[in-house]
């Protein structure tokens, strides 16, 4: 027998030594349609407890949008449920066709192409349009499946601090020898909630030639005066060559994502890109509803009124009551502490106060840099971000972090 | 003073370290800190070949052999004789 007991023990034994770090990732069930209030089943195996989300990636609240849901409805009645199809042979319809057109017209780009995720896309993005003779430079802190991306492909790469435009100036003038260059950075990262600087990195990436991709998964549909993502709030939308994002978050949470850019790299990956060749095609289901989806975000800016409104309420609210975070704009808003144990008690007696938000502590955040991340939603009501921020303040209040800056909670709890 | 060494360490502050503060030694662990993740470990890697005029391998330019500026003066060392 090739799976032994002894092997067995081996396996088991990697799982308890990610018990014993303190990085087992629990099960939680969520019974109920994803919403600003969920029904939730944790531990695995405990009774059922209502509980306001602020932990998930529905920014726009359309996971559970009427409007969606009926588009998918109809679609399923129409096209089918699957298409038992990668997209070259017969996997796509016309549908499919419709929605890379419209994302196109929605991000203001020349081209897009669907993939199965945001995650396959980036998986396949750079292997399909650059070479051993060409570099990559990346943003320090780029999302995994960027980071795995760039491992897949044969150019050369190099990293930049985050943020930091005179280290990617540097960078950009140390590579300035190959033979093309490609900027990688996230539109808006998904840890720290922080904007990168797209506007001055067009700027450099003019000056040196280079090209440049965003990945807008965390922007696309709320960032920006008309959710078009960060080319729009900085201004920049004809000058970002590639951009990938995801229909699994704002754009009604189901999955999908793509590539989206200057038209002849969005045909080398339809050409090239392998998980766009050798995985099956977006269901139908999927591309109906995320159809409406865009229809509803170009016919009106309400729901991303809604969530700025939310979000300037919820970080006024939040620093008010005594706790630290990370300054900026966007919905996402870490709760710093620092401490890795600290985020995640605190994290738990949160979700006992009816709250369902998640700490983040190393190797998902810096060592040192220990959180908890809130995310807010166009779903939320100003009752339910009140009863948030209530909560944390009770919370912070048991661990006497209220009013406490980084160094005084660092003191108190070590890091 | 091993000038090998302070080169490299001066690189790993300028490369990686922001916070002025932050002590950074000969044998500080970058790796298994957090300091330095994997994925950003690749400029050292480039600057070492380069200013050293070696190729490291796959199998050498470990984590491990990256963890400290000794480990890596060490390893620079087997190639330099
Ligand atoms: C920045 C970023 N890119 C890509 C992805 C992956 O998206 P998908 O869920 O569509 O694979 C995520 C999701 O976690 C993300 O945060």
């Amino acid at each position: 027998m090739a799976y032994s007991d002894a092997v067995r023990a081996e396996f088991a034994g990697e799982i308890e030594g990610i018990r014993e770090k303190g990085l087992y990732k629990e099960k939680r069930f969520i019974w109920s349609s994803q919403g600003a209030e969920i029904d939730v089943e944790f531990p695995e195996g405990a009774g059922h407890a209502k509980a306001l989300n602020f932990c998930a990636n529905n920014y726009l609240g359309l996971s559970s949008h009427p409007d969606v849901i009926a588009a998918a409805h109809e679609t399923l009645d129409d096209r089918g449920y699957g298409m038992s199809s990668v997209r070259f042979i017969c996997g796509t319809q016309d549908i499919h066709r419709e929605l890379q057109d419209r994302v196109s017209e929605f991000l203001g780009m020349e081209a897009t192409l669907l993939f199965p995720s945001c995650m396959d896309a980036n998986a396949g993005v750079f292997e399909a349009v650059l070479g051993a003779d060409d570099v990559i430079i990346a943003d320090r802190l780029i999302h995994a499946s960027l980071v795995d991306g760039i491992r897949l492909c044969s150019a050369q790469y190099d990293t930049f601090k985050h943020m930091d435009m005179k280290h990617l100036r540097k960078k950009l003038e140390l590579h300035s020898d190959k033979r093309r260059t490609l900027v990688v950075t996230d539109g808006v990262f998904s840890m720290d909630g922080d904007l990168a600087p797209i506007d001055e990195m067009c700027d450099l990436c003019d000056e040196y030639g280079a090209m440049l991709l965003v990945d807008d998964s965390h922007a696309s549909g709320f960032i920006g005066p008309k959710g078009r993502g960060t080319h729009e709030h900085f201004g920049v939308m004809d000058r970002v060559d590639i951009i990938t994002t995801t229909f699994g978050k704002a754009l009604g949470g189901a999955s999908g994502g793509c590539v989206s850019g200057r038209r002849e790299l969005v045909e080398l990956c339809r050409q090239k890109a392998r998980p766009y060749l050798f995985s099956n095609s977006l269901a139908p289901v999927i591309v109906g509803a995320t159809i409406r989806v865009i229809e509803l975000l170009s016919s009106s800016t309400e729901r991303r009124d809604k969530l700025e409104k939310n979000t300037a309420y919820f970080r006024e609210q939040i620093t008010a009551a005594g706790l630290n975070i990370r300054e900026g704009e966007t919905p996402i808003v870490p709760v710093m502490l620092y401490n890795a144990k600290l985020a995640n008690d605190m994290a738990r007696d949160m979700y006992a106060e009816g709250i369902y938000v998640i700490g983040f502590f190393f190797p998902v955040v810096p060592a040192g840099q220990a959180r908890i991340r809130v995310q807010l939603s166009a779903a939320h009501e100003k009752e339910h971000i009140d009863k948030c921020v209530e909560a944390f303040r009770k919370v912070g209040e048991k661990y006497g972090i209220l009013g406490l800056d980084k160094k005084g909670i660092v003191d108190k709890y070590g890091l | 003073m091993d000038e090998m060494k302070t080169d490299v360490l001066e690189y790993v502050k300028d490369e990686y370290v922001d916070d002025e503060d932050e002590e950074v030694t000969f044998d500080t662990p970058l790796i298994s800190s957090g300091l330095v993740d994997s994925f950003s470990m690749v400029s050292l890697k480039t600057f070492i070949e380069k200013k050293y005029s070696l190729k490291l391998s796959d199998e050498e330019a470990t984590p491990q052999a990256f963890d400290t500026v000794n480990s890596i003066v060490e390893l620079v060392r087997k190639h330099t004789g």
